[in-house]
């Protein structure tokens, strides 16, 4: 400790702060190559071969200063799939960035005190989360399927359905509620059904964390005023959570707008659901136009930074209203 | 709070028992009691049921399947014949799911370990030592997670296609690092905050230099976390299947077990019920890791939420 004393009563960084700033730069180096190798090289690399005219064939002899050109770009936002590419992505990860969050707070709601079986039920809820996305897509997918998944099976002999239906491979299908026919996105539904199911233990941690750390004393007095429990919800334990749901949405719709795994395994972008990093796989595989797939990441990941801009100025201003 | 009084029509159903009137809260308790076993026994049915289905046509055999698929009961016609298959190599009639068991395992094993070597020292590094950036670390790693994977793949696709390790399972390895070191660092960091600096200091005043004091003090009291990590990133690199997608689809005998499910799941030759046996092969390991470890893992993920 003495060292350290009078070191403060010197006020200039001493001996020590140097030897502390040194040690700290040599073990933070590895993870620094680690990120500039593989995640800052390769993101001003994609912004490169987005310029080029780079196919899978001459990838190769592609070299740094190839000839650059804005075609990858005129070829990704003139073509036809482009608009409705975004917009099933943006549908997909709102529907899923709200649905896994409601359903995480619902979860975390009836969970929060304790009852008898209260761990196992906490531990069968995480499942979804931890278990492999490639295993989980498989049974959904059997589940689903309409000639002998369980789903069909006791819809179409227990509930009367007419006719199996195709969860996975009908884009619009047609719905009879109370003599109101309706049309809906039968696969994107069903994906974003899924994106809800496997994402909502991720929420319900957060949230079940953060309820639990607000003092039991202030429901207790709202209990004592009257309050019934749909009350006590909305004025005491919704305020308390406005910072963790605020950071659930934008970290579920960063994840969910970059998801390529979930919808691929599910549909393979067919249907209705081809989200624009299916896109990017297939621009990249299928078509082996490089250029273009890169062309369209990056499209790709200005959207989500304009939409996580917008999202921050609505907060900064609703945050100055309520303040005011 | 003035609108709580009576007015539910319950209240004028029973109006022989005025002490106890059907207030707003009473109707409400009553309600949201009975609805929460309701809604606890959706979610136990929505969680559990998918990993039952996947369990039970583990065990049955393709003929019994089909002939009655809406057949939800174990007892009967149990059969493993279905784990034997999958796990036979090709040469012997089955889909060598062994093959991918030891190539998962390879690669998760040593994305940990060299993950931990380098994020280790850098969770300390962030967590201890003010030096000069240490504060925008941060925002470099939430920039990592801003950019879709599909992204950094597009150049490590080429990357590696140019210096000819495409399909080598060390590139995955390379890969994967770069995607878990962030959230690592964020586990831990938070971890090392919590460790009181006076042991360390006390240390250091005896004459230990600073990674005698990191060795010998911090790291044996960070152990939980790192544990906790260290399943983590296992989780990660065991589950991923976009990067072993790109890389490895060409070789078989290189595929991870979810390529391995998910490229074989699409070919009508296979029984279902046999890649079935494959998914309970995929997903057992996760989760015996998981509940052996479940509070470290959530405690160590969710750490610092409480703070709102």
């Amino acid at each position: 400790m003495t060292s350290a004393v009078t070191q403060e009563r010197r006020g200039r960084p001493g001996p020590l702060a140097r030897r502390e700033a040194r040690a700290g730069l040599a073990l933070i180096s590895p993870t620094l190559v680690v990120v500039l190798v593989m995640v800052i090289i390769p993101v001003l690399w994609t912004l490169m071969l987005a310029f080029q005219d780079v196919r899978l064939i001459n990838l190769r002899s592609t070299g740094l200063f190839g000839n650059y050109t804005l075609e990858n770009f005129r070829f990704v936002l003139t073509s036809p799939d482009f608009v409705s590419s975004l917009v099933s992505t943006l549908i997909y990860t709102i529907g899923g960035t709200v649905g896994s969050i409601v359903l995480g707070l619902v979860a975390a709601l009836v969970v929060r005190r304790p009852f008898r079986g209260r761990a196992i039920v906490r531990g069968a809820m995480l499942l979804p989360y931890i278990s492999p996305v490639v295993a989980a897509t498989f049974v959904w997918e059997v589940m689903l399927s309409p000639q002998f998944g369980i789903t069909n099976q006791i819809g179409t002999r227990l509930l009367g359905w007419k006719q199996a239906v195709p969860f996975l491979s009908e884009q619009t299908g047609h719905l009879s509620l109370f003599g109101l026919h309706f049309t809906v996105p039968t696969a994107m539904l069903t994906v974003i059904a899924f994106e809800a199911w496997r994402y909502f233990p991720f929420s319900f941690l957060f949230i079940l964390a953060r309820i639990q750390a607000i003092p039991g004393e202030l429901e207790e007095a709202a209990k004592v005023d009257g309050a019934a429990p749909s009350q006590r919800f909305r004025h005491i334990i919704l305020p308390q959570l406005s910072g963790v749901l605020a950071v659930l949405a934008v970290l579920r719709f960063i994840w969910t707008f970059n998801k390529f795994d979930d919808v691929y395994l599910l549909t393979g972008g067919g249907a209705g659901t081809q989200v624009a990093s299916v896109r990017v796989y297939e621009l990249l595989t299928a078509q082996a136009d490089v250029g273009g797939a890169a062309a369209q990441a990056m499209v790709l990941a200005l959207v989500l930074m304009v939409c996580l801009l917008g999202y921050f100025a609505l907060l900064g201003r609703r945050g100055k209203e309520s303040a005011s | 709070m003035t609108q709580v009084t009576t007015e539910r029509p319950a209240s004028r159903a029973r109006p022989a028992v005025p002490s106890r009137p059907w207030t707003r809260d009473r109707v409400e308790t009553l309600v949201f009691t009975v609805l929460r076993w309701v809604v606890i026994a959706f979610f136990l049915v929505a969680t559990l049921f998918p990993f039952y289905y996947m369990v039970l046509l583990s065990l049955r055999t393709i003929q019994r399947f089909l002939l009655d698929p809406a057949n939800l009961s174990f007892f009967g016609h149990v059969s493993a014949g279905g784990y034997a298959t999958v796990l036979k190599p090709v040469s012997k009639g089955g889909q060598g799911f062994l093959i991918f068991l030891r190539n998962s395992g390879i690669v998760a094993i040593l994305t940990v370990l060299v993950t931990l070597l380098v994020s280790v020292p850098g969770a300390y590094a962030v967590s201890r030592l003010k030096f000069f950036g240490h504060r925008q670390v941060h925002a470099l790693f939430l920039a990592v997670y801003l950019f879709p994977s599909i992204l950094l793949a597009i150049p490590l696709f080429a990357f590696f296609t140019r210096i000819g390790l495409r399909g080598s399972l060390f590139a995955l390895v390379i890969v994967y690092i770069s995607q878990t070191v962030p959230v690592s660092i964020y586990m831990m960091r938070n971890y090392f905050e919590t460790i009181p600096r006076s042991l360390e200091e006390a240390a250091m005043v005896d004459g230990g230099s600073r990674l005698v004091v990191i060795w010998r003090i911090s790291l044996p009291l960070a152990k939980p976390a790192i544990m906790a990590t260290s399943l983590y990133v296992f989780m990660i690199a065991w589950n991923e299947y976009l990067f072993a997608l790109l890389f490895l689809v060409e070789d078989r005998d290189h595929w991870t077990v979810p390529l391995g499910l998910a490229l074989l799941s699409g070919s009508v030759e296979i029984p279902t019920t046999v890649l079935m046996a494959g998914s309970v092969i995929l997903t057992v390991p996760i989760l015996v890791l998981f509940y052996l470890t479940e509070r470290l893992l959530t405690e160590g993920l969710t750490s610092g939420a409480e703070k709102g």
